[in-house]
């Protein structure tokens, strides 16, 4: 009985009813559903559990600390979207609406920040921009100076990370945003009297909402979760993900337990408060229209100003990266006071690749990278197979049962930060309870990587579940109308076609889990110690040249993977 | 009549509102049925049903005596031509045209694409990407694919609907002389009554989930079975009340009369001309009568001019009774 094949069916069943092929149909999906709600929510529940229990709720209340840092955590996430607006709308408006020569060029290295592991981004910002960095060195000689003229530390910092990082968001939003823009609508608000400034006010920013609204709240998320840049710019300044960390490291657990879901709460009351002004998508309401033709600039004098301005900022923007590359090169203590690296060489990534010990950690990351996005991607398919698919004959069918429960649950991990999702794993597998779903894996190299299943589900399982809802139903159709089973259909039909889904959510899966720092800080053992693990542990010891060799090769490894990953 | 493909009391209920059937249904071998009816009538779904996309509630389907009502569609061998075609994308055409052919050692295989390309006047094209022809072809390789595998029966959704209409009258000649030529079993789903009446040896017309009448397109147009298809099939002036009596209607009748069926006289029921459309050979005239109601008149270019008064009377009506849809 080809029971999956057949289009989803729209009458409420029967469940007391039941004629054998809907409990085949429906079995598969709870065991989807009660899967991922054992390894996504049921953490949660235990650390919302263990955070009601004893006296850490009275602790957490009366420590002004505290609340200061659970403060800092959401004045720093709206400042974020507020910076990140500010360089990216703009950004965006440039590009799309003006012509000047490299503006392709430019239009895509802007997006670069967004392809880079934030770790990465931070160490580079240290390198550049920190008290020991070439532009402090470079202050300090021109003005001859015998300190650094600053330090890079607390909630400026932070922001500034932040906003670098983070308003690509907003740029790349918007750029999809208006590029759905009909030039018509434009036409028409100018033929009714409107200038320039009224179109901008009363056309385009109204239609944008849905996008910036969208922008504003994977920022707010994003810099809610933010762990690298509070971590090692912070310095006293705590923030919420800092603060949990530390206490945990304290061994206060219970307390680390009550801001884990302090902070998840924060997430949450932030993600509805967020979507509730997304509204509908007028533009997709519409159709999609002529974009306007870009207006190229004619005075030459401004046409060389807007290129110059364009390639600055894509420098400024480069700069850290590059910076990076060239700290990579520069051996462990022959840099001292010189503003400029005397010596380059290719030491580090010797020393690298040639000790075991060293090498370790790459392979780690690798590996778990590897294995955590296979598992999210299949769980990811599974979802997609089960209820993803779209009502027979491209009618609007309903998917089924545990459509709803299944979503939500693949979803779940995006809306929570990183650290909160850390927590709540070490604390319901440090419990040897197989009764309730619980084992030891707190110290075994399988914690970690589980972790990064979990936060790898909902990139796959948006790819996923969107490459199915634009899957035409009437492909597995035809298929079985020409004799294909499930499975032949499923390798020769659907698979295929999904490819592009596939590809574009299992590379950003694996360069996620490549780069992350956040949850592997709470979970790694020294077994599984990541890249992003020693990067911080040569830091320490001053070894910066090793630490940039790292970050260069975690660089280079996710572009080439999102390059493949975008391929059509 | 011994019937090759055969529903009976076959249903299917979407919700309590929507429900497709009992549909009876019995077709000869080489048969092509059309079945005719507006959006939502449930056309669609018997075809479903027929393919084994969908399973019924209730009744039974069989195709050359094997009941197939619980087969799924990979065993049904029932050939499909998609509204959209559903060519797979990642496919090229011989490919597509190959799917079906799993089975087959390559050389018979290609033996069958190439024949079944040759059948829809493709060959050479094996090698092109489906978005590389222009919707024309992109139907006929629909056609080739389902037919490739020799199904037992042809299934088609809207299949010319996709096209441009001054393509859609070729195409649909190309389609029943390939289908002829084939001599396969066929059913297919139109809601356009020339395609229908063009291409099928019969017609089933569909409403509201029954199928009202099946037979061949004269049966349909000159002696309808309900008043639906009287009004659906083809054009057709429908009266009540004392335009209809004075028509030759008695108390309670509702009347369908075609316009070529009426004409204009010396003395009948009296009325004002207030359109005329010329269409070559006749013209069409908008005839209002004395108490408000209009009439559709087929008559000669020259009969009457717009603002002439003049008679009219019915050479044949149908009679349906009244509050019967």
């Amino acid at each position: 009985m080809n029971s999956r094949l057949r289009p989803a069916d729209r009458a409420a069943p029967d469940y007391w009813l039941m004629p054998h092929r809907d409990v085949r149909r429906i079995l598969p999906r709870l065991s989807l559903t009660l899967l991922l709600a054992w390894l996504v929510l049921y953490p949660i529940l235990v650390a919302v559990a263990d955070a009601a229990h004893g006296d850490a709720l009275g602790t957490f209340v009366s420590r002004t600390g505290e609340w200061a840092a659970l403060w800092a955590s959401v004045w720093v996430s709206l400042a974020s979207v507020v910076l990140a607006a500010a360089i990216g709308v703009p950004l965006a408006l440039l590009f799309e609406w003006l012509d000047f020569p490299g503006r392709k060029t430019l239009g895509s290295l802007v997006a670069l920040p967004a392809v880079l592991p934030p770790f990465v981004g931070v160490i580079a910002f240290l390198f550049l921009y920190g008290e020991s960095g070439f532009v402090a060195r470079a202050v300090q000689g021109v003005f001859g100076l015998n300190r650094a003229p600053w330090r890079l530390q607390g909630a400026g910092a932070i922001l500034l990370v932040h906003a670098y990082s983070m308003y690509v968001y907003f740029y790349l939003f918007t750029r999809a945003g208006l590029a759905k823009l009909d030039a018509s609508l434009f036409e028409a608000a100018q033929a009714l009297g409107a200038g320039r400034w009224q179109v901008l006010s009363r056309v385009t920013l109204p239609l944008l909402r849905p996008a910036l609204a969208g922008a504003a709240l994977l920022v707010f998320m994003t810099a809610l979760g933010s762990f690298s840049a509070p971590y090692v710019f912070g310095g006293g300044f705590r923030v919420m993900t800092t603060q949990i960390v530390a206490t945990k490291l304290n061994g206060e657990l219970p307390l680390a337990m009550v801001e884990t879901v302090a902070l998840a709460l924060v997430a949450i009351v932030g993600l509805a408060v967020l979507r509730r002004t997304e509204g509908d998508d007028l533009l997709t309401a519409l159709g999609k229209g002529t974009a306007p033709r870009r207006r190229a600039i004619r005075r030459p004098a401004v046409r060389g100003l807007a290129t110059a301005a364009g390639w600055l900022f894509a420098t400024l923007l480069l700069l850290p990266h590059l910076t990076l590359a060239l700290v990579s090169l520069v051996p462990y203590g022959s840099w001292t006071t010189e503003a400029v690296p005397p010596v380059l060489s290719l030491v580090n990534y010797q020393r690298l690749f040639g000790e075991p010990e060293r090498l370790r950690p790459l392979v780690n990351s690798l590996w778990m990278a590897a294995v955590s996005t296979l598992a999210a991607l299949l769980l990811a398919l599974a979802a997609g197979a089960l209820v993803g698919r779209r009502g027979p004959g491209g009618r609007g069918g309903r998917g089924g049962q545990f459509r709803g429960p299944i979503e939500a649950l693949v979803a779940l991990p995006w809306a929570l930060p990183g650290t909160v999702f850390a927590i709540a794993l070490a604390a319901t597998f440090s419990v040897s309870s197989p009764l309730t779903l619980r084992w030891i894996l707190v110290g075994t190299v399988i914690l970690l990587p589980l972790a990064y299943v979990v936060r790898n589900l909902p990139v796959t399982g948006r790819a996923v579940l969107a490459g199915y809802r634009q899957l035409d139903p009437a492909f597995a159709e035809a298929a079985a109308s020409l004799g294909a089973g499930r499975w032949a259909t499923l390798r020769r039909v659907t698979l295929p076609l999904l490819r592009p889904a596939l590809a574009a959510g299992a590379s950003l899966a694996f360069v996620t889990a490549l780069g992350d720092f956040v949850t592997s800080i709470v979970l790694y053992t020294y077994d599984n110690r990541p890249i992003s693990i020693e990067i911080m542990s040569s830091l320490r010891v001053s070894e910066l040249g090793v630490a940039a060799a790292f970050g260069v090769i975690l660089m280079v490894v996710s572009a080439v993977v999102l390059g493949l990953g975008a391929r059509r | 009549m011994t019937a090759f493909v055969s529903l009976d009391g076959v249903r299917k209920r979407w919700s309590p509102a929507t429900v497709v059937g009992p549909v009876s249904l019995e077709m000869a071998r080489g048969e092509i049925v059309a079945l005719l009816g507006p959006s939502g009538s449930g056309k669609t779904t018997v075809l479903r049903l027929l393919a084994g996309f969908e399973t019924p509630d209730a009744g039974r389907i069989a195709i050359a005596d094997e009941d197939v009502t619980a087969l799924p569609p990979a065993r049904r061998r029932c050939g499909m031509v998609f509204q959209h075609y559903a060519l797979f994308p990642h496919l090229d055409v011989g490919e597509n045209v190959a799917f079906g052919l799993a089975q087959i050692d390559r050389h018979g295989r290609d033996r069958k694409v190439a024949g079944a390309l040759e059948l829809v006047d493709l060959t050479g094209f094996e090698r092109r990407k489906p978005h590389e022809l222009s919707g024309g072809q992109q139907q006929r390789v629909a056609l080739a694919r389902a037919l490739a595998p020799e199904p037992r029966v042809l299934l088609l959704d809207e299949p010319l609907s996709n096209l441009d209409p001054s393509l859609r009258e070729r195409t649909r000649r190309e389609l029943r002389a390939v289908i002829k030529r084939v001599g396969i079993t066929t059913v297919f789903v139109t809601h356009e009554q020339e395609e229908a009446f063009d291409l099928g040896d019969r017609v089933g017309v569909l409403s509201r989930g029954r199928l009202e009448q099946v037979g061949t397109p004269d049966d349909l147009y000159e002696r309808p079975a309900s008043l639906f298809v009287a009004t659906f099939v083809g054009r057709a002036n429908v009266l009540q009340g004392p335009t209809a009596r004075a028509l030759g209607g008695s108390e309670g009748q509702v009347l369908v009369i075609r316009p070529e069926q009426l004409r204009f006289t010396d003395g009948g029921l009296p009325g004002l001309v207030r359109e005329r459309r010329y269409t070559g050979a006749a013209a069409y005239y908008q005839v209002e009568t004395e108490g408000g109601d209009r009439l559709e008149v087929v008559a000669d270019p020259g009969a009457a001019r717009v603002g002439d008064r003049v008679y009219v009377e019915a050479l044949r009506v149908l009679a349906f009774r009244e509050g019967h849809a």
